[in-house]
């Protein structure tokens, strides 16, 4: 049991391990927009905005979208194609995402400031080949119920049928999340002299 | 790996530490802040007991949630206006300086710091906005961030970042009458697409970029996040320069001079190594015009909608998701699409040469019947300096509403949106489905001057066959 998983709780302390079922969103290019329009971002917490994850989607399949179906309530994996969370850098769209229930993604490739804002958050996004995610996706439509184990130190995806994926987790990342620090304000604040002799150095701080 | 260019240069002035995860603590010269991605970082903030670590070092406006019909307080959107209200005690708790309505300096957070010669070169840049990638204009690093990340800046001035690679993109030759920096970078992402900057700095450099006056070069680095990289920029020159003096926030006499001898060293050297290199011929490009449901989904106005054959393998599905959304037919031409709603605006194109580019097309003639055409200025400034020419009333007399500063129909965080299955022609940054504020709206991205065209035509047309004819 890792803290990461001590529902419903959000993502807390070392992370090395996300275990539960998976949704899978199928698509390239899948924005921050879909994730979570922009008229929700009228808020000055974030409480709230998992249940208006994929908002509009999934109105317009009236019940059918994977974030609504039954077997899937309570899923803690996110299965995704190539360039996901591209667009705005609004973190309204992970913290939909975490508040919903989901702690770990794992797609083809990330828009970058949507990977930066998962890792803030303590979720690891896990990269895989083409291949390897449409197998995965493949067999968890075909078999949505299993439960997987994502392990972070192997990289690895364990799904109850027994099949197994390897997956990427970036070092940087991972260590951060292995070790708690995946919150960077302690660490930042950390080297404060460092920090105030490189202000020091640049001539726009000091009037030229 | 890059080496003796304008990243590598900045990059290195502002590194503070290597971090244990292996990422570098990075200095962040100037912090910009608006009423959506703030409130959480600031209650962050107050949870940790922490102050701000360099208030100065933060400038705040407003401009998302803004009505652009009427700014009278209290909003008729009771959450629009407890955003401001937030924003408003946040600035006034922690000392950080708010350019608010009405002070003659607000305005959408990428028109104002340019204006106010905030954004210098050889900064680092953050703001909780993506299109933060605009300040690279000026040869700045700048780049949009997440709440988190506007919390870590409030609380330390710094970022826990790791090093992008970077991409030369160079374009030879010269934009043809009616072509704009629009246009030279939707066709960049149409070439390079919308995942392939991800990893990559983008560096603008080549005969038609040196040739762009400063708004354009903001137009460009806009919209690098559009093509994946998070930031992009271009070396600062005598056109930057010359944009900057004299600025509120700009120095002046002898500390002048330095800046500029500091600011010229900071460009890419002839000797500078990039990780990779692409060339673009400014002369091929036409005025362009987005079909589909991302920015890298575009083709010349002259041109059909891309057929699944002529469709990259990989692009195939979302060109198909994208037929069926905007309801287009593939083969079918662009040019003559009708359109509902017409926005000139946004951070990507409302700055004071956009309108008058626009401005330009539509002097002595008339928005089309039914069509809904509107002009949104970036800031209070480009306001004033549009109504001192007279454009306001220009814009008036061709059938547009005239509007104050926000950013409007862009992102349909105020009352500006589209409904139901409208097609609007935007000069704003962003297709995605729903972007505009209705579920099924269609978006059609393309220059200030093509809106204006498709606003006076009710479709989509050339806007070089309306600067090469007088009304």
């Amino acid at each position: 049991m890792t803290a990461a998983m001590t529902a419903p709780g959000f993502p807390l302390g070392p992370i090395s391990a996300v275990s539960g079922r998976a949704i899978v969103i199928a698509g390239d290019d899948i924005d921050t927009d879909r994730i979570i329009p922009a008229r929700f971002l009228k808020c000055v917490t974030f409480d709230g905005l998992g249940e208006k994850v994929f908002s509009d989607d999934r109105a317009e399949l009236s019940g059918e979208h994977p974030f609504d179906r039954a077997e899937l309530q309570g899923a803690s994996v996110l299965v995704v194609n190539r360039n996901f969370g591209c667009g705005s850098s609004r973190e309204h769209a992970p913290q939909a995402l975490m508040r919903w229930g989901i702690r770990a993604v794992v797609g083809e490739s990330f828009a970058e400031i949507f990977y930066g804002n998962c890792l803030a958050l303590g979720i690891p996004c896990f990269t895989a080949s083409h291949a390897n995610v449409l197998s995965l996706q493949e067999e968890l439509t075909a078999y949505p119920n299993q439960d997987l184990s994502l392990s972070l130190a192997t990289a690895t995806l364990k799904a109850s049928r027994g099949q197994v994926w390897q997956l990427e987790l970036q070092a940087g990342p991972r260590l951060m999340l292995e070790s708690g620090q995946w919150d960077a304000t302690s660490q930042l604040l950390a080297q404060d002299a460092e920090l105030a002799r490189t202000a020091a150095s640049l001539p726009y701080i000091n009037g030229f | 790996m890059s080496a003796g260019t304008l990243y590598d240069k900045v990059w290195d002035l502002h590194r503070v530490a290597q971090l244990p995860g292996g990422s570098t603590q990075l200095f962040i010269g100037l912090h910009l802040i608006h009423e959506v991605t703030s409130p959480q970082a600031f209650a962050a903030l107050k949870d940790l007991g922490l102050p701000v670590r360099l208030p100065e070092r933060t400038v705040a406006t407003v401009d998302h949630i803004v009505p652009t019909t009427s700014q009278a307080r209290p909003f008729a959107d009771p959450l629009a206006e407890e955003m401001l209200a937030t924003l408003e005690r946040n600035c006034s708790d922690y000392g950080i300086l708010l350019h608010g309505l009405g002070s003659g300096r607000q305005g959408i957070v990428h028109v104002i710091a340019p204006e106010l010669g905030l954004t210098q070169p050889g900064m680092t840049i953050a703001c909780g906005d993506s299109h933060t990638s605009t300040h690279g204009a000026f040869g700045a690093i700048a780049f949009g961030i997440g709440t988190s990340q506007v919390r870590d800046v409030l609380a330390s001035q710094s970022l826990s970042m790791g090093k992008l690679k970077v991409r030369r993109i160079w374009v030879e030759g010269q934009l043809q009458t009616g072509v704009y920096a629009k246009d030279l970078v939707l066709h960049i992402i149409r070439v390079l697409g919308v995942k392939g900057g991800v990893g990559y700095a983008y560096e603008f450099a080549g005969p038609a970029i040196d040739a762009l006056a400063m708004e354009e070069r903001m137009t460009l680095c806009n919209m690098a996040i559009e093509g994946g990289a998070r930031c992009g920029y271009v070396n600062p020159d005598a056109v930057t320069f010359a944009y900057l003096q004299g600025r509120p926030y700009v120095p002046i006499s002898e500390a002048w001079e330095r800046a500029v001898a500091w600011w010229r060293g900071l460009a890419s050297g002839a000797d500078a190594v990039f990780d990779d290199e692409v060339s673009f011929d400014a002369a091929a490009i036409a005025p362009t015009v987005t079909w589909g449901i991302t920015p890298g989904q575009g083709i010349g106005v002259d041109e059909m909608v891309p057929t699944l054959e002529q469709t990259d393998p990989d692009e195939r599905p979302l060109a198909q998701e994208a037929y069926r959304y905007m309801d287009l037919q593939p083969g079918t031409p662009i040019a003559g699409l009708a359109v509902d709603v017409c926005f000139i605006g946004s951070c990507t194109n409302g700055r004071l040469s956009d309108l008058q580019a626009a401005a330009a097309v539509a002097k002595g003639r008339h928005v089309a019947p039914g069509i809904k055409a509107f002009v949104v200025p970036g800031s209070e400034q480009v306001a004033a300096a549009a109504a001192a020419e007279g454009l306001d009333q220009l814009f008036k007399n061709a059938g547009f509403e005239w509007r104050e500063p926000g950013c409007s129909m862009c992102l349909a965080m105020n009352p500006d949106r589209l409904e139901g299955r409208q097609i609007s022609a935007s000069s704003s940054n962003r297709n995605f489905k729903g972007r505009q504020g209705s579920a099924s709206g269609r978006t059609l991205l393309m220059s200030p001057a093509m809106v204006a065209a498709a606003a006076i035509a009710g479709k989509v047309c050339d806007v070089r066959h309306m600067i090469n004819t007088t009304p």
